[in-house]
């Protein structure tokens, strides 16, 4: 892209994904759609970075919306025959400090998986999400992707904390992101049945990094627990109905791309959207405007409010027990290119490893190739965990 | 047959506030060209987020005590979802399941007797912008967009077209007096559901709405022909009656049905993830009363007892400012009477000279105050006084510093007054010789000759109290 500068500085740098605004830098959160969009402000995640001399080197692609699974289906990207993610690999090969991306449904966790790197989604609230090109207000977050998590902590330190901008922006004084918790006595679950829908490879790993923290003094244990399912369709549901109104928006008349071809404003409409988006979107769009239409609402989005409040109470039950919940980040070790047309069923399959973060708001880090989550604000305590497994060698 | 007709209005009203609901731009009365007043909130660009303005709030509840409402301590906000140039987001935010007021009641006082209108809910939303066509092409100005909104619904309790227009003109009056709205043209407009039925029945009839009126004319024109387009539908089988929304066109003074596509839309109402529910809690509700005017009845009632006429009253109550203005003076210690003819005929005046309204006025309290208590006190005379007040209002300059700097001060003694018209009379012998002709004029000519023999520096009254002495003995 031709907005992709590398600058450096003593701070390091740190990327941005194109969901981010970067005040006069093509943000088209990968969508012919916002081709030639360049906003007039930037984040105020990236502004916070700028503030304290990290220098934003550049915009990585995503996907379009970040709806795909790892950033597969971006207007402006090349495809590629294994999936990866641009920000990931960047922060994989060592090119930026770290990368902020948006985590709507789980995209960044399972890139970060996928090549090895941690990606943090903090609690819902804590990164103010001023300059997100936004999708799902009520679940997506800005997270951090880095080599290890020290990095995680640091950045973490810099962008999070309340903004007046955004009034889902929690009012904390601080937060913890400490990485040197003492693991000894902390107690993790592995969740039976989302461990049964990964393939081999990925289970093998899930147990692994069990063993890694049983042995750094942690106690792991198997446990039964229903929930995912039901919380995968609650939020697939709600983001595809928020998704459809937050891209309303985006109509040919104001900015971005408009179609050549129109004779009246309907037209401008139709024609419009119809190139600007892509297959995965306009599916989106059309589910999302399903569940809210009179006479579907009520069993659609309206029972997914519902599902919502009953996940995060009993997510906070099984919570009393355990200090954090292991987890694949993905079905699988690796995945190959595939149709756009399947693009709708495959992340819907696949969001089940990710969804209760984004539905409820909880803290979750892809570390290992695998997953943890953990209660509210308790980010330190997952830091903790994946920080003894790094620290005593060996990631995947 | 007898015929009655049941109507409810859902009156759509621009809240006076400094900036738009959602962002800090001033509203489109700031605006002096298209596109003045946006940002990148208000015109939809990605990244922004709205961030509620707490004016908008207390206003929402101000008029929803006024009117007896229930105020809700829990207010959410929705989105309603349609295509249009004008809607920069392409959904308005607005308020379906958690309004910030509900089930109130207004008394009117109708030709007929007192009548009780209930209020069903007041809600706030945002507006949207403005399409401008010109030839084959089509502006949009976002000025508009996101202005602050409240829309106020009403039960169908209304029975005859007068009913409507008191209701209007109270509101009007209400809005004004409590600086909840201007309501000038275009800033109340209305939507009119009419349906009739046979007198006594307690059936309701087929309803049609008439929508976005912004006169009072055309609002009482349209329920007039649609009432009696209905009435002729069920009478004469003229049509079939439909529910459906009605346009009211000014020109023929008809109503009709706007396109089914206009009208058949799902809004695909749901709640806005981006706005935190805003918790009322009687803390704030209590500041909020503590700041609320006086109710307009009482307050006309208090400037009939001070001896202010009718119509000054009722200029009072429709300019906000003015009337705030006058009560802060009277505060301050001057007499109600005098002070409301300095705010209504002499600042009006030096406003109109300017080119401007009485709803213009900025004017301190302290600063009127003061002059008034000169001119009272005989420190200046009225015209100075007036001279003072024009200077203040023009330039902002302290009015004990004017009247200084000008020496307008009223100190010439008795004695001095007297020789100034002594030697008036003397170099005016033609003008006295005429005023003892019988010419009553040269009275006045020989009056504005001492005043100007005096630079303004005595008070007027003693001026004419001694010349008229003189005069006699002449």
């Amino acid at each position: 892209m031709s907005d992709y500068v590398v600058k450096l500085s003593d701070q390091g740098t740190v990327a941005v994904d194109d969901t981010i605004l970067v005040k006069g830098v093509q943000a088209a959160a990968g969508s012919r759609i916002l081709e030639g969009f360049r906003p007039l402000f930037s984040a105020e995640a990236v502004t916070r970075l700028e503030k304290k001399g990290y220098v934003v080197s550049g915009k990585t692609q995503v996907g379009e919306f970040g709806l795909d699974l790892v950033g597969e289906f971006s207007y402006y990207a090349d495809k590629e025959e294994e999936l990866t993610g641009a920000a990931a690999g960047l922060v994989s090969r060592g090119a930026v400090k770290a990368a902020l991306g948006v985590d709507l449904n789980g995209a960044p966790r399972r890139a970060a998986a996928l090549s090895g790197v941690d990606f943090l989604k903090p609690t819902y609230g804590t990164v103010s999400r001023y300059g997100v090109i936004s999708c799902a207000a009520s679940g997506e977050q800005i997270g951090v992707y880095a080599g290890n998590v020290e990095s995680i902590g640091e950045i973490m330190g810099v962008i999070a904390g309340h903004d007046g901008k955004d009034g889902t922006s929690l009012r904390e004084e601080s937060y913890d992101y400490r990485t040197d918790l003492a693991v000894r006595g902390k107690k993790v679950c592995i969740v039976r049945e989302l461990l049964d829908r990964a393939d081999g490879e990925v289970r093998g790993r899930v147990e692994a990094y069990g063993e890694k923290l049983r042995k750094n003094g942690a106690a792991v244990e198997e446990v039964s627990c229903d929930l995912f399912e039901t919380a995968n369709t609650a939020w697939q549901i709600l983001m595809d109905a928020e998704t459809c109104n937050n891209v309303s928006r985006y109509d040919g008349v104001k900015f971005g791309h408009r179609a050549a071809e129109y004779k009246n404003i309907d037209e401008l409409y139709v024609n419009t959207r119809t190139e600007g988006f892509n297959f995965l979107t306009k599916a989106v769009i059309l589910y999302g405007s399903d569940v809210l239409s009179k006479g579907r609402y009520e069993d659609c989005y309206g029972k997914s409010l519902k599902v919502r409040r009953v996940v995060a109470e009993r997510f906070a039950e099984l919570m009393k027990d355990y200090d954090a919940v292991l987890a694949p980040a993905c079905g699988k070790a690796a995945y190959k290119a595939y149709d756009i047309r399947d693009a709708f069923e495959t992340v819907f399959q696949e969001s089940v490893f990710t969804s209760v973060p984004n539905l409820t708001g909880i803290p979750a880090l892809a570390c290992g190739g695998v997953q943890l989550m953990g209660k509210a604000l308790n980010e330190s305590v997952l830091l903790s965990l994946a920080g003894s497994v790094e620290r005593a060698g060996g990631s995947l | 047959m007898r015929y009655e007709m049941v109507v409810g209005l859902e009156t759509h009203v621009e809240l006076s506030t400094n900036s738009k609901i959602f962002c800090s731009c001033g509203g489109h009365s700031a605006a002096k060209e298209p596109n003045d007043c946006v940002c990148p909130a208000c015109c939809g660009m990605p990244g922004m987020l709205p961030v509620m303005n707490k004016r908008v709030v207390e206003l929402a509840v101000t008029a929803g005590l006024m009117l007896n409402c229930e105020i809700s301590r829990y207010t959410t906000f929705d989105k309603k979802n349609y295509y249009y140039p004008d809607l920069p987001c392409s959904y308005q935010i607005t308020q379906l399941n958690h309004p910030i007021c509900t089930n109130g009641c207004v008394t009117l006082k109708t030709t007929s007797g007192e009548r009780d209108i209930h209020i069903k809910q007041i809600h706030m939303e945002e507006d949207a912008g403005k399409l401008v066509h010109v030839g084959k092409a089509s502006y949009i100005d976002f000025n508009r967009t996101s202005v602050p909104l409240i829309e106020i619904v009403t039960q169908p309790d209304f029975r005859s077209a007068e009913e409507v227009l008191v209701y209007l003109n109270k509101l009007k009056t209400m809005f004004r007096s409590g600086g909840i709205s201007e309501c000038e043209e275009g800033a109340m407009r209305c939507d009119v559901n009419v349906s009739v039925r046979p007198e006594g029945s307690t059936e309701f009839g087929v309803r049609t709405e008439i929508k976005n009126m912004a006169s009072f004319e055309s609002i009482e024109r349209a329920i007039r022909y649609e009432v009696q387009r209905h009435i002729d539908a069920i009478e004469f089988e003229t049509e079939e009656l439909v529910q459906e929304t009605r346009r009211f066109d000014e020109a023929s003074g008809k109503t009709f049905a706007m396109r089914n596509k206009e009208t058949a839309a799902d809004y695909r109402y749901f709640p806005d993830a981006n706005l935190m529910p805003v918790i009322i809690d009687e803390e704030w509700l209590e500041e909020i009363k503590a700041k609320m005017p006086a109710a307009i009845d009482e307050k006309a009632d208090y400037y009939r007892e001070a001896g202010i006429s009718e119509k000054e009253i009722d200029m009072l109550i429709h300019n906000h400012n003015a009337g705030e203005l006058l009560d802060r003076v009277v505060a301050l210690g001057c007499d109600a009477k005098g002070a409301a003819g300095w705010i209504l005929t002499d600042c009006a005046g030096i406003l109109r000279k300017n080119g401007k309204l009485l709803g213009d006025l900025e004017l301190g309290a302290k600063d009127l105050a003061a002059i008034i208590k000169m001119v009272d006190d005989g420190r200046v005379n009225r015209m100075s006084g007036r001279k003072i007040l024009t200077a203040v209002m023009e330039t902002g300059v302290d009015p004990a510093a004017y009247c200084r700097e000008n020496a307008l001060d009223a100190q010439a003694d008795r004695a001095t007054v007297e020789r100034v018209i002594d030697t008036v009379l003397n170099e005016n012998a033609k003008a006295l010789e005429d005023y003892r002709n019988g010419k009553v004029k040269a009275k006045q000519a020989l009056f504005g000759a001492c005043m100007k023999a005096l630079k303004n520096t005595a008070d007027t009254a003693l001026i004419r109290e001694l010349l008229d002495e003189r005069l006699s003995q002449c």
